[in-house]
């Protein structure tokens, strides 16, 4: 095989790698997306079963929607990391 | 083929000098005192701030629309945030916890709103709070300041945070490390959140943006390539969707980081209560 081909191969395959990796990487926000849904299912259905006293936890609604929120963003940085920051 | 132009979501957050300044030497390290974008944006949203405060502090008994405004920001971090999770011992971290949220809150939605100048060509949105220096110097003042607090108020007694009361002594070896180590992943998890956030929330418009552009292109170059104006259309409904889903975003994040910082606040005022 001629030597430069097998370079530009070699490189090719760091490239596609590091892609692949990213778009494995974002898959960790399958798990925040799962999140959010269960905890913004469960506070609406709490809400409606008790109107009165759903104003009273919005603010522990957005702290739990934050934690949760933060864990599929380290995912989401990780891919940034792959993509941008793997040279 | 019409040509398209290169997709670059990343190219928006790119700073750039505006004002060449000397720099100078401290040390071994090199101090750029240049304005940047960034630089300048963060200045054009203090001013706005302390403008709109100074107008708004004029405290008369029918207020006007700005003081109401003001009045309503005040109140969010004052009776939604302070009130119940600090109580009555909080109210004198209120002006540091307004600052923040309100600083927070304006760099968000500059980023968002002024990117309407981007259709007349004027490059005005900067979005600072994508940049991972500024979240973490946010973060990174906060979390200490409220860190060393804890030891003025407590002492070495602060120290106890570490150790649930009434737990057996030998767990105490396993669970030391792992309070310790969820206590200073904080500010790394307040830093990415903001920086996630609108860091995302940007490259997903500029990505749609682009969509419009290319698809736009290829359609109007007339043929077969014509049924590109309806991805191109749709893609122009998202823009318009999303930036309503950013707007929501931006007052969201400001306001979690906020609450973040109250319920951080909240283990050294009210230390020993509610453990």
């Amino acid at each position: 095989m001629d030597p430069t081909h097998a370079v530009a191969s070699v490189v090719d395959f760091h490239n596609s790698a590091k892609y692949i990796g990213a778009g494995m990487a974002a898959s960790g926000m399958i798990g925040a997306g799962i999140g959010l849904g269960v905890l913004f299912g469960n506070y609406l259905q709490a809400a409606i079963r008790n109107p009165a006293g759903a104003a009273s936890q919005q603010t522990m609604l957005f702290l739990g929607m934050a934690l949760t929120e933060t864990m599929g963003l380290f995912s989401f940085v990780v891919s940034l990391i792959l993509i941008y920051g793997v040279s | 083929m019409a040509q398209t132009p290169a997709i670059d979501p990343m190219e928006q957050f790119a700073i750039h000098k505006i004002v060449e300044l000397p720099s100078f030497h401290l040390g071994g390290l090199t101090v750029d005192m240049s304005i940047t974008n960034s630089v300048a944006s963060m200045i054009a949203c203090a001013v706005l701030l302390v403008l709109f405060f100074t107008l708004a502090a004029r405290r008369e008994v029918v207020p006007n629309r700005g003081q109401a405004a003001a009045e309503a920001l005040y109140n969010i971090i004052d009776r939604v945030l302070v009130g119940p999770i600090l109580g009555p011992d909080g109210r004198q971290y209120v002006p540091y916890l307004l600052t923040l949220f309100a600083f927070i809150l304006v760099l968000n939605l500059m980023s968002v709103l002024l990117l309407f100048g981007n259709l007349a060509g004027v490059s005005l949105a900067f979005a600072v709070t994508s940049q991972i220096a500024v979240t973490v110097t946010l973060a990174v003042i906060t979390f200490f300041s409220i860190f060393i607090l804890g030891f003025v108020k407590h002492g070495p007694k602060f120290l106890t945070l570490f150790a649930p009361s009434g737990m057996p002594k030998p767990l105490l070896l396993f669970m030391v490390p792992i309070e310790m180590l969820s206590y200073f992943i904080r500010p790394v998890t307040l830093a990415l959140r903001l920086f996630g956030n609108m860091l995302g929330g940007h490259v997903v418009l500029s990505l749609f943006g682009s969509f419009v552009v290319a698809l736009g292109i290829i359609g109007l170059a007339g043929g077969l390539g014509t049924v590109f104006l309806v991805p191109s259309a749709l893609s122009f409904a998202m823009i318009v969707i999303l930036t309503g889903l950013e707007l929501v975003v931006a007052v969201l994040q400001a306001f979690v980081f906020a609450a973040l910082a109250t319920v951080y606040l909240n283990e050294v005022v009210n230390f020993g209560h509610g453990h």
